[in-house]
């Protein structure tokens, strides 16, 4: 267990910049997941963590010593990576014991400290077993018992579950949490997954282009991403972008799409200017005909998930609109009358940034027809 | 797993199968059966009688104290021949597999030595070895070593094994180097991770991992040494001297094309033909049952 503390991390490939200067504070014990699309720099900066790769500028340090000079093996770490990289010849044993046999640990201890860790991840059956007679499941377990058996300072996990099918993967995602509550080791986490990533950090950090565009709790960055490129990677389906123009009193968004929706605050020093106005499917109320504000949806397809559905449909001005709601289905075809409430609204300046909005939550939306 | 394959005439896959076994018949059964019958006969030097002596060829062989020196000499060149050319080439192999500039122009100089004729490549050493003209040959003269292959035979045998060793060591390169590259660099990582030195990576990781690669070499190069090496011992050393470095195979070729002695050059060929047949379904037991890890 110790903190871990990211300095100005920069990297590049020869000329070409992965990492752009990044800055993250981890406390002792935190999960922190690393998200972001493939080729953000996430892996690379877990590798730089781990020592795999070196930065080009700033430092890490590892319960507040500086290991950035330092080879993998003197940093005390466990990494848990996407292909598992079991060593093929050897048994799950072997596996789990060789770092403990590296450090000279003796014979008995070695035994004891695999089968307890085995037996936490219900393992004691297959130690006798080469990696390649153990299914996909058992393989991500033995890899994560040879980073529990060492029971380093720090857990790193590269994209564990990616080979995983789907349901086996929501298994491992509960079950990693679990271990890593009742071990209480600090943890970094990379992935690609949303879902991984808000059911499993306690901190997220949103990775894009090589920067570090968000480092948030899960529900935090879903509430106020920082920027369009936040909101739109979290949330599934994403978040719906359309264009608008702030009045000049900045107390109200002029939609392209039809309507002036009133702002309960206006945003601090904004005024007069074009805006991206974006709003989650799940917010997008569906209302009666002849409501007030309502703007016509033309639906162009609905996909039934079961307990709810996803309504796609353009507006107006052209601009497409997802609506999720678990109404019945309407047809394709139809027209729906929808509301956006201004509360769930959030406004992006035109550098792509989240314009602070001071909602009052009950205060009754005015709304200029037309506009 | 096999796929079977259903034709439904009875003649076409033996039909497919024809021009193959053609060739191996013509090429490969039907010398072979010769060599066999041979060896059962004995021929004066001029051809003119021949006479059936039954194994007595194969039993003059085996008490001929020559044949038996031939024997261990080509079991101790054969064996120094495969772990030169194998520890080299692993050597060089792990070299290129790190990531070095000029990886490439590096690679292909090292396949180079493969596609030299063996005369072409005992040539070469010639101007390395011999005492006069040859590097070596004169720098060992010159610090005090008295170096003349052509006179010692164990430095005739060294010479031989050598070169030899030398021309094999490209083949290798190139299948070590395919092994390396084969392993997972994240397995290396995490050995790193767990504490391991390279060397020790080395020993208990990459090593284990080659074993089917360095295994399917040894067959080859034994092979190799055996029966392929009869143009650099030819061009070197001619045998000598005092058949220092005379093998199994070369011995063949003396007794058959220079001494014209037939039927136990046959003879020779029939135990060299019973080694390799040996040392295929060695190979062939071993890769089909897989000793990987």
């Amino acid at each position: 267990m110790a903190t871990l503390e990211l300095q100005g991390i920069r990297k590049s490939f020869g000329t070409v910049p992965v990492l752009h200067g990044i800055d993250l504070h981890v406390a002792e014990g935190e999960f922190i997941v690393i998200v972001g699309a493939s080729g953000c720099g996430k892996s690379t900066l877990l590798r730089i963590v781990a020592g795999l790769e070196t930065a080009t500028e700033g430092s890490v340090l590892i319960g507040g010593a500086d290991v950035t000079r330092l080879e993998p093996k003197d940093r005390d770490i466990a990494m848990v990576f996407q292909n598992y990289a079991l060593y093929p010849h050897m048994s799950v044993f072997d596996n789990m014991a060789y770092g403990l046999r590296i450090r000279g640990l003796p014979r008995a201890e070695i035994e004891e400290r695999v089968r307890r860790t085995a037996e936490m991840l219900g393992l004691g059956e297959l130690l006798r077993r080469k990696p390649r007679e153990l299914s996909g499941g058992q393989r991500q377990r033995v890899a994560m018992g040879r980073a529990i058996v060492r029971e380093p300072k720090l857990f790193l996990f590269d994209e564990p579950l990616s080979n995983l099918d789907a349901k086996l993967r929501v298994q491992m995602r509960a079950e990693i949490k679990r271990l890593q509550r009742r071990l209480g080791v600090t943890s970094l986490y990379v992935t690609h997954d949303q879902v991984e990533a808000m059911t499993l950090g306690d901190r997220l950090v949103v990775m894009n282009g090589g920067r570090a565009e968000q480092v948030a709790t899960p529900m935090e960055v879903w509430r106020e991403p920082a920027n369009i490129y936040v909101a739109g990677f979290i949330g599934a389906p994403a978040m719906n972008f359309l264009h608008g123009r702030l009045c000049s009193e900045g107390d109200a968004v002029d939609l392209r799409a039809g309507c002036a929706i009133a702002l309960a605050a206006p945003p601090a020093g904004v005024k007069n200017a074009e805006v991206t106005v974006g709003i989650r499917p799940e917010h997008v109320r569906i209302c009666g005909t002849g409501a007030v504000g309502a703007i016509p949806l033309k639906v162009d397809l609905v996909e039934p998930l079961g307990a709810e559905s996803l309504i796609h449909g353009i507006l107006p001005s052209g601009e497409e609109l997802t609506v999720r709601t678990n109404d019945c289905s309407p047809l394709a075809g139809t027209t729906l009358p929808i509301v956006l409430p201004a509360e769930h609204l959030h406004l992006f300046g035109e550098d792509g940034r989240r314009l602070r909005l001071a909602h009052a939550r009950n205060a009754a939306a005015r709304v200029r027809a037309g506009a | 797993m096999r796929k079977k394959v259903i034709f439904p005439q009875v003649g076409l896959p033996y039909l497919l199968l024809l021009p193959q076994l053609a060739i191996t018949f013509v090429f490969f059964f039907l010398p072979a059966a010769q060599a066999i019958w041979f060896s059962f006969l004995r021929q004066d030097a001029f051809g003119i009688r021949t006479e059936f002596v039954g194994l007595e060829n194969f039993v003059e062989l085996f008490a001929d104290p020559l044949y038996r020196d031939s024997i261990w000499i080509t079991f101790v060149f054969s064996l120094s021949v495969a772990a030169l050319a194998m520890s080299v080439a692993l050597g060089l192999a792990v070299l290129a597999d790190r990531h070095i500039r000029g990886a490439a122009a590096y690679k292909t100089l090292l396949i180079w030595p493969y596609a030299i004729a063996p005369a072409v490549a005992a040539v070469l050493w010639i101007f390395i070895f011999h005492p006069q003209v040859g590097l070596l040959g004169r720098f060992l003269n010159g610090i005090g070593v008295a170096w003349d292959y052509k006179l010692n035979g164990t430095q005739a045998l060294i010479a031989v094994i050598v070169a030899s060793a030398w021309k094999q060591v490209s083949y290798n390169f190139l299948f070590f180097l395919a092994g390396l590259q084969s392993i997972p660099r994240s397995v290396l990582e995490a050995a790193a991770i767990d504490g391991a030195s390279p060397a020790r990576r080395f020993w208990t990781v990459v090593f284990p991992l080659l074993s089917p690669t360095t295994f399917f070499l040894l067959v080859i190069n034994l092979t190799y040494a055996f029966f392929d090496t009869f143009g650099v011992i030819d061009a070197l050393t001619k045998g000598g001297p005092a058949k220092a470095t005379t093998t199994l195979i070369y011995r063949a070729y003396i007794d058959g094309r220079v001494n014209l002695d037939l039927g136990s050059s046959s003879a020779q060929s029939v135990v060299l033909m019973l080694a390799v047949i040996a040392l295929t379904a060695v190979q062939f037991r071993f890769i089909e049952r897989k000793v990987h890890y």
